[in-house]
């Protein structure tokens, strides 16, 4: 981890300047970038086209360690047995359908204000339960998250409830982010007019297209502006022009929030909206750093 | 920016050497801990500030609960009718739980009534948690919307069967009287016993999934021993020839059958059932005892209900 290693030096050494510095040398770089061994400091933290303040950190993660405990995961030995189950609790054994996951083993990162960093890995390393853990949603079973303000999931899906309406569902995804009553009733049009789905508002949500669904949804959840945003591949729904709307939604929230982070599989969308990327391999930063290279690296290996 | 392997092996051991740690960059740059739980009082304020939320989180679940059945709404005053119904039959004609008492049928529905709403809200409480995960590890709010919502959600569904059974009340002799105005108080205490009761539930649902197998056993335990379709007087003291104190530890120590007895006293008055003197206190201790302790064992695991 070389550059966060010079990314510290350069948050230590300049502290008293930091932003300002930080925001010159990020345009400066932002045209120089990709010189693979640059030594000039500010690789990360000042490689935003956006112009905002950078050098901040906003979201530490420090040697974060995740264990899951996945329950019902039993081999087909010990599954769905009376006689398992009496011998195992006589033995003393606890519960093997209980299994804990280690899905994150030791992440160490400094995200700063204005980035945008793209999250890449096969299924299962561990990338969502990062971004959970960022979110301040998973406690950490070793090590720390810290964080700038309230780090939010893009993502109301878990709060809306498919047998009820898009409007009663728009009202309530509003008050599960947080909002208060004014500013749902400020959104609402908003909400209805960028997800598309006209009068189909007046209808229950299980009678919607999957399309349809995933529209509304992530025209709610990205209805409230956010510190530190977290995305787990939203953008892969909807139809083409949807898509355009809504990658054109994720930069507007970008320049609103200090800090997005973005986990997608479709690698043009990350190597168009980010300036940083981590990839993520079996709960351990195998490379971090920018866009173009960790991404050849990643298609290659 | 390609690494030697070295220094990513390095990163990976958590080897920062020479640098200053992240723990004292986060403190230096006043970054806080995203897991920290709030203060308590931090806590019910966020709480209150969260009561749009828990209100329309609680009428949407009413709404989408019973969209797919017919009769809808109409089964939560149904079912505890019907349950009513099977008990007059077993136990108020065929096993001669009647005893004494001149106004059964309001008896019994009130009774029914009355532990239906602690009942369902135990039961509900229990899942609150542990049934919503995927909502808790996707966004942010006090854990303890949920069980609330739960709660509220149930007491939304209690209005209805109250009005039932003053109907039904009315309709088997009782005449409304100045007492009546004291049923709302009443109603606002057991909330605050279930709320309270809620909130345990919840917590020890979070963590033991064996729960929920046990809980209607547990609940079925205590309506008989709340004294739903019986005088607890009558049988325990009257019939079985126990001692006093028996009784009155069931009538104190039990809050669903202080709350029972007391509802009935003020509906019933055609009746010689009297209820234990001083059962009004032991109705607003358990409410005021359950609801602070509730809130405060709830507060104490907040940052763990993520965890599987």
């Amino acid at each position: 981890m070389a550059e966060l290693t010079e990314e510290l030096s350069l948050v230590k050494g300049e502290e008293p300047a930091v932003p300002a510095k930080a925001g010159t040398n990020g345009k400066a770089d932002t045209a120089g970038k990709g010189g693979k061994a640059d030594p000039k400091p500010a690789v990360t933290g000042g490689k935003s086209p956006l112009d905002v303040p950078t050098g901040t950190p906003t979201v530490i993660v420090d040697d974060l360690h995740i264990v899951y405990r996945v329950y019902g995961a039993a081999t087909d030995a010990e599954k769905g047995n009376a006689v398992n189950a009496l011998t195992r609790i006589l033995k003393r054994q606890g519960r093997p359908q209980m299994k804990e996951v280690h899905a994150v083993k030791g992440v160490s990162f400094v995200a700063y204000h204005g980035d945008a960093i793209g999250i890449v890995g096969r299924n299962g390393s561990g990338k969502s339960t990062l971004l959970r853990a960022i979110a301040g949603l998973l406690p950490p079973h070793a090590g720390a998250v810290y964080t700038d303000g309230q780090p939010s999931l893009l993502g109301v899906n878990a709060a809306l409830m498919r047998d009820l309406t898009g409007e009663r569902n728009i009202v309530l995804g509003c008050y599960a982010m947080g909002m208060t009553p004014s500013e749902v009733r400020e959104k609402f049009q908003e909400i209805v007019d960028f997800s598309g789905i006209d009068e189909f508002v007046q209808l229950p949500m299980s009678t919607y297209s999957s399309g349809m669904g995933a529209r509304l949804r992530f025209a709610i959840s990205s209805a409230k502006t956010h510190d530190v945003l977290l995305i787990d591949e939203a953008l892969a729904t909807g139809d083409r022009e949807f898509r355009k709307k809504s990658e054109k939604r994720i930069r507007q929230i970008r320049e609103e929030a200090g800090t997005v982070f973005l986990v997608a599989h479709d690698l043009r969308v990350i190597e168009e909206t980010c300036n940083r990327v981590i990839w993520l391999h079996k709960g351990k930063i195998k490379m971090d750093g920018d866009p173009k290279e960790v991404l050849a690296a990643y298609n290659k290996g | 920016m390609s690494q030697p392997e070295s220094a990513v092996a390095d990163a990976q051991a958590g080897g920062r050497s020479g640098q200053e740690p992240l723990a004292k960059l986060a403190a230096r740059y006043g970054l806080r801990r995203a897991m920290a739980r709030p203060r308590f009082t931090v806590y019910v304020r966020q709480l209150w500030e969260r009561r749009h939320f828990i209100l329309t989180y609680a009428t949407s679940r009413n709404v989408s609960k019973y969209s797919n059945s017919a009769l809808g709404q109409l089964w939560q005053v149904l079912t505890p009718l019907l349950n009513a119904a099977i008990y007059y039959v077993m136990f108020g004609i065929i096993l001669g739980g009647k005893g004494d008492i001149a106004n059964y049928p309001a008896f019994l529905l009130t009774g029914m009534f009355v532990f239906t709403y602690t009942q369902r809200t135990v039961t509900a409480g229990a899942k609150s948690i542990s049934g919503n995960l995927s909502l808790i590890r996707a966004l942010h709010f006090p854990r303890a919307s949920l069980p609330l919502a739960y709660t509220i959600q149930e007491l939304q569904q209690l209005a209805i069967s109250m009005g039932v059974l003053l109907v039904i009340v009315v309709a088997t002799g009782e005449f409304p009287t100045w007492f009546w105005l004291m049923i709302p108080v009443v109603l606002l205490l057991q909330t605050m016993f279930n709320i309270g009761a809620g909130l345990i539930i919840a917590r020890l649902g979070s963590s033991m999934r064996d729960l929920n197998q046990l809980l209607p056993f547990i609940t079925r335990t205590w309506l008989y021993a709340s004294g739903v379709f019986f005088s607890i007087q009558e049988k325990v003291v009257g019939s079985a020839e126990l001692p006093q104190w028996v009784a009155d530890v069931m009538y104190y120590a039990n809050p669903a059958a202080s709350y029972i007895e007391v509802m009935r006293d003020i509906l019933i008055t055609k009746s010689d059932h009297v209820p234990p003197q001083s059962v009004w206190i032991s109705c607003v201790f358990w409410a005021v005892f359950t609801l602070g302790f509730g809130f405060w064992y709830f507060w104490r695991a907040e940052e763990r209900y993520g965890r599987g």
